[in-house]
Formats: structure tokens, sequence, C-alpha cells
């Protein structure tokens, strides 16, 4: 039976049979916009050392992004949790002021012209096109 | 793998197209990191599939999506979310759409009619696109113009040949979508 544990990284966190609340500490969803994909965090300094009690899931999006900014998706992505637990995980910490989070601007109806001109002139120069 | 600690905008551009369209392998062609893989959560019946749970009520579930980023300048990132193409993923649309500059929408030539509902996602979220044709080489070269009069587009709608494999085809279909956001913007 022990064999066929596998490593812990792996869990399969998805299944219904895990107790998400038990990961996280049996908190609600934030809104989507909270911690939109695009939503960028790091950690805040010295927040390793300060960090309580925290899940191992929390600790893993923690360390994660000790070295820099990454968006949600990234830290979803990186650490093969779902993303609306990664939404409760960064509302924990950034609760508890142990990470930064920079959310894109908000816009409204409208495109921002100045924007996406920003974002063709980028691909421009990225591509040589 | 971290972005550059000045980057203070991100926008994000839905690459979407229905199953095995060649989303991922388009934003592989593009991305400057390996894509990444996220599982979103979706609400819906357990009616016809899922029934491995053997749970009677299940009504959450993932779906994978695929995603890259682009950095365009020090403190600009584009990221590019696969957004799959079916209705019933309608929920991910919501917020996926919510602030995207736009879509491009990758279409397969012969399998046109699968293409249908994912314009319909496109369009009922108001999402400005493109359409970007696979076409790889050795195929039928498909007129753009029949593609156009079959998908029902509009006459200002960009509809470009693209090799998803190849960045030097995929860019191109990426550039032209971000000029037409432009054109939409007056």
């Amino acid at each position: 039976m022990p064999d066929e544990h596998e490593p812990e990284q792996e869990l399969e966190l998805t299944s219904p049979l895990v107790p998400l609340f038990v990961i996280t500490n049996g908190r609600a969803l934030p809104p989507d916009h909270q911690y939109e994909h695009t939503a960028l965090v790091m950690a805040a300094e010295g927040a390793s050392a300060m960090a309580g009690a925290l899940s191992p899931e929390a600790r893993q999006v923690l360390d994660l992004i000790t070295e820099g900014f990454l968006s949600v998706a990234e830290v979803a992505g990186h650490t093969h949790l779902p993303v609306g637990i990664v939404r409760i995980l960064l509302a924990q910490l950034e609760e508890d002021s142990l990470i930064l989070v920079r959310r894109p601007v908000p816009r409204a109806e409208r495109v921002d012209r100045e924007l996406v001109s920003a974002v063709l002139e980028g691909l421009k120069n990225r591509f040589g096109a | 793998m971290y972005l550059d600690p000045d980057v203070s905008q991100t926008v994000k551009i839905l690459i979407v197209g229905h199953f095995g369209v060649g989303k991922t392998t388009c934003i592989g062609s593009l991305s400057e990191i390996e894509p990444l893989r996220t599982e979103e959560e979706i609400t819906e019946a357990s009616e016809g599939f899922d029934d491995l749970s053997g749970t009677p009520h299940k009504k959450t579930t993932t779906v994978a999506m695929d995603f890259g980023r682009l950095t365009l300048s020090d403190s600009l990132v584009l990221y590019l979310f696969g957004t799959p193409g079916q209705e019933r993923f309608k929920e991910m649309w919501e917020e996926l759409s919510r602030g995207a500059l736009g879509a491009l929408v990758l279409v397969d030539p012969e399998r046109l009619h699968e293409s249908f509902p994912v314009l319909d996602l496109v369009e009922s979220f108001g999402l400005t696109y493109a359409i970007g044709v696979n076409h790889f080489e050795g195929n039928t070269d498909y007129p753009l113009d029949e593609v156009r009069e079959a998908l029902n587009l509009s006459a200002d709608t960009p509809v470009v040949k693209c090799d998803v494999r190849d960045e030097g085809s995929s860019a191109p279909a990426l550039i032209t979508l971000v000029q037409h956001l432009m054109t939409q913007l007056g």
C-alpha cells in the first residue's frame, strides 16, 4: 500500500474527495475579480519568516513568489492547484500582509487606445514585424 | 520565470477555438515561457458524464486551460489564454473575457461548422476578434473569402492564414488582431 502513495506535490487536490476547506481553513471563495488570472503577486519582504502556521499549500504559494512577481495564473500553473484554491490562499496571505498584489487596471467598456497601441508596438518590436 | 519588477500593467488576449484546433500549439509558438496549464473550476450538471466519482449531485468540475506570456516592455506584459470554445465553458469565459483586449479565433477550414459555437461565445461576450485559418504546408489552400462567407463574418473582420506551429505565422496573426483592435477604437 505505501508504494501507491503519490509524492506529496502530486496529491490530487482537484479530487472531490479532498476536503478543500482543510486546505483553505474553511474560507469562502473570494470573488473572481479580486484575484484575476492576470493580477500579479509577490511575497512581501520577510514574509517567509513572518508567516505563522500556514497550510502546506499556502506555504507552497508563498515560497513560489518569494523571488519575484508572477500572475495568479502562473501561480496556479506552477503549483498545480486549481485557480479557485489559489485565490482563497492568496486572500488569506494578503489578509496577513504576507504578499503584495498588483491588480490589472480595471477598464471600462471602452478599451484604452493608448494601451492597445503599446501592445501593438511591443508585438512589432518583439517579432520584428 | 519571474516578471520584471517594474511590470505594472498586464493585459490579456484570448486564443479561442474548438477542441483540437491548435490553441495550445499557437500559444507555445508565441510564449516566452513554456506554456502553463491551470485547472479552472466550472459548475455544471452531472448528467451525461463525470460518472466516475459516483456522487450523484456533483456540480463542480475543472477544465484545463493553457496559457502563455509575452513581455512587451519594462512595464507591460501580455498573457495569452487558450480558451475552449464549448458552450458549457461559458462560466470561464465570463471571467476571462472581462478586461480582455480581444480574441484570436482559430478555425480549421475542414471543420468550419465546429467554429460556430465559438463565434457565438465570442460575440455574446462582445469581444473584438480576428480569424486565424489553420494552414499547414501541403494542405489544400482554402480561399479566405470562402471561409469568411461560410462563417458569415462581417466585412471588416480580419481573416488570415495561420500556421500555429510557426512563430513567423502566428505572430502576424496576433498582430493583425491588435491592429484590428486599434481600428475599432477609431
